[in-house]
């Protein structure tokens, strides 16, 4: 198997219920051990993880097709895990060695592999936002239904980048889904200190953009809502938005604690966590039996500790490399 | 080969990518049906359709950061700026976004974006839209940049731009719309990026210019006690410094004409180059001929003051050459600007 074919192999494997719940796992798992590999020293720079909103990565993905362009934030291990990208190719990055999916110049914030749809991440807020328009509107011309996905924060949605792509998108009716993680808060800042509405979802609908709020925490739900946007897109419906209400367990970054976070919230959220639900679910439904569930956690630590020594054992790129891929070298065309 | 404006040399570039290519499309504000507020795409809707050539609300991040992403997969677009000031709303798209595509791809996307933009000053646009605004771009690497110093410049550069798999801005100074030359079409007029034109050859001095100044110094040579080389840079990133080098090589002396503040110049990357490089060469100082630390301002009679025309830069070579030492702005001498 080539390795593209390793990654869309990943990719596929998301129409199964069980192997949701497995990639879930593994993104909390990879997003819990970069934060220890932080301790020891073996991760510098900063990192931002997504603890707590595995549900609305890889529903996306999992109800989206390899062919889609994806525009996603550097908030981002989780949604490049979800759309294929190996536990190697993004703590490649996270760690700076060759292995990482751009070869360890980019680092956490700069994810990529346009093999699954997904475009480098964008550190700049918003940013994502009018690039998947532009993606969007290749698709539109190029016919055929492919479509294009751009996956953003609660905070995106003060910045003028999503007015102007959500805007464009609407008059051009092109076939873009928005996806918002709205994980409460921008940064440091809680959602209600910066946004006067409770739900994003109706600025999508100011821009007469078919808008919805769905809750994040469930996978099935998820999946449901995007299966529905996406079909109506793929059909010349034009673009449609999706507002996942979530959370994010992890301070902004490596070096925030979150102190600001109000008493109780964290726990009311963890009740209602989106793995322990989707597992629990599972097993009453006799899809997953406790044996396997525990297999599987085991498969799932076993194969990030092994992802660890892998990359641990991958070069720091030279430094012939910081020159590499500044400009493209022209094709006679 | 025709004599055209630039306005139309710019759409005949266009138009050809256009029919040779069928990704190019095209689209910024009032580019379709109005053809463009400088006519620059004027008959491009009709030739080739509403998909292909489209008018954009007026919000810059939203139309550039959609050409990047209609870029990267699979069209050529080339999208225009009205007038470049525009392009700050919307610099991270430019600069953060397009020109690191590439490397943060690792090799595996490319970029083929064209941003148009109309510059400059002399049509009494006021502060607000007269600069030229080089220096935004111009410490970025992964990003080209060319400017156009006539129809003839305008569609070959333009063209090497469409064809180019690099973001590259293209420049063209609004005074010079309406200018008419013979212009060669077609592929062979293509003028490739990185190149500098010699336009003139002299003994006693090189002067590099850049869009609207290549004219100025080209006017400033005519009846000057002196000869030069008038290098038009055409590209300033990249800059074609062996053009330049061979030439301060042979004249000993180097002016660069700059119709932007002095502070922080395009001038000053050539300035420090030539100086470093050519050392051995020079037998006069370095010299910058620029506009004052200043807005550009609205009265015709002061805005002529601020571009630097082609009697004052004769006038600063003709102290250049005479005594040997750095020529005085005239703003110094006048005791302005203290």
């Amino acid at each position: 198997m080539t390795a593209t074919e390793a990654l869309l192999d990943r990719r596929g494997g998301l129409r199964d219920r069980v192997a949701r719940l497995e990639r879930m796992l593994e993104i909390r798992a990879l997003e819990d051990r970069v934060q220890a590999l932080f301790s020891e020293g073996l991760v510098h720079g900063t990192t931002h993880t997504a603890q707590g909103q595995e549900a609305v990565a890889v529903g996306v993905a999992a109800a989206t097709r390899p062919t889609d362009v994806v525009t996603c934030t550097y908030r981002g291990h989780a949604v490049a895990l979800a759309l294929g990208l190996t536990v190697e190719d993004v703590l490649g990055e996270i760690m700076g060695r060759t292995i990482g999916s751009v070869g360890g110049v980019g680092g956490s914030m700069h994810l990529c592999e346009p093999d699954v749809g997904l475009l480098p991440t964008f550190a700049i807020v918003g940013a994502g936002i009018p690039v998947a328009v532009g993606a969007g509107l290749s698709a539109q011309l190029r016919g055929g239904d492919d479509i294009a996905v751009a996956v953003f924060g609660d905070g995106a949605t003060n910045i003028g980048a999503f007015h102007e792509g959500l805007n464009l998108a609407a008059i051009w009716q092109l076939p873009v889904l928005f996806v918002c993680e709205h994980n409460v808060y921008g940064e440091y800042s809680r959602f209600d200190l910066t946004t006067p509405v409770a739900d994003v979802s109706v600025r999508g609908a100011s821009y007469a953009i078919p808008s919805a709020t769905v809750d994040g925490q469930d996978v099935d739900v998820v999946v449901a809502a995007v299966e529905e946007a996406v079909t109506a897109i793929r059909a010349g419906g034009g673009p449609r938005f999706l507002e996942f209400k979530t959370y994010r367990y992890a301070g902004h970054s490596r070096s925030d604690t979150a102190p600001y976070r109000p008493e109780g919230e964290m726990e009311l959220w963890r009740e209602r966590d989106p793995i322990d639900r989707f597992t629990e679910r599972l097993l009453s439904e006799d899809a997953l039996d406790a044996a396997a569930a525990d297999a599987m956690a085991a498969r799932v630590a076993a194969r990030v500790d092994e992802a660890v020594e892998t990359v641990k054992a991958s070069p720091v790129p030279d430094a012939e490399a910081m020159f590499r891929h500044v400009y493209a070298p022209n094709r006679s065309r | 080969m025709a004599k055209l404006r630039m306005r139309q040399a710019i759409v005949a570039a266009l138009a050809d990518e256009m029919e040779r290519d069928g990704s190019v499309i095209v689209f910024g504000e009032d580019v379709a049906a109005a053809g463009g507020p400088f006519k620059t795409s004027e008959g491009l809707l009709e030739r080739f359709g509403r998909a292909r050539v489209r008018d954009t609300p007026i919000s810059e991040t939203g139309f550039l950061g959609a050409g990047l992403g209609a870029a990267v997969t699979g069209l050529r677009p080339v999208v225009e700026i009205m007038f470049i000031e525009f392009l700050g709303v919307a610099l991270d798209m430019l600069s953060t976004e397009a020109a690191k595509f590439r490397y943060l791809s690792g090799g595996k996307l490319s970029v083929p974006l064209v941003v148009r933009a109309s510059a400059g000053s002399g049509l009494g646009f006021g502060a607000q839209h007269s600069q030229t605004l080089e220096t935004w771009l111009y410490a970025t690497p992964g990003l080209k940049l060319a400017v156009a110093s006539g129809p003839r410049t305008a569609y070959g550069l333009l063209r090497a731009a469409v064809q180019d798999d690099n973001p590259v801005v293209v420049l063209e100074p609004r005074p010079l719309y309406g200018e008419r030359e013979e212009v060669e079409t077609g592929d062979a007029a293509v003028i490739p990026l990185g190149q500098a034109n010699l336009c003139a050859t002299g003994d006693d001095v090189t002067i590099v210019g850049l869009g609207q100044t290549v004219g100025t110094a080209l006017r400033a040579a005519e009846s000057a006690g002196w000869t030069a080389d008038v290098i038009d840079l055409q590209t300033l990133l990249p800059w074609d410094r062996d053009t330049v080098f061979a030439s301060v090589a042979r004249t000993g002396r180097l002016v660069v004409v700059e119709e932007s503040p002095r502070t922080g110049g395009w001038g000053t990357e050539i300035a420090a180059a030539v100086a470093g490089e050519c050392f051995g060469d020079l037998t006069a100082p370095v010299t910058r001929i620029t506009a004052p630390d200043v807005p550009v301002p609205f009265p015709p009679e002061l805005e002529a003051r601020y571009l630097p025309g082609p009697d004052y830069v004769r006038a600063q070579i003709d102290t250049l050459l005479d005594s040997g030492r750095l020529p005085v702005p005239w703003w110094e001498t006048e005791g302005l600007g203290a």
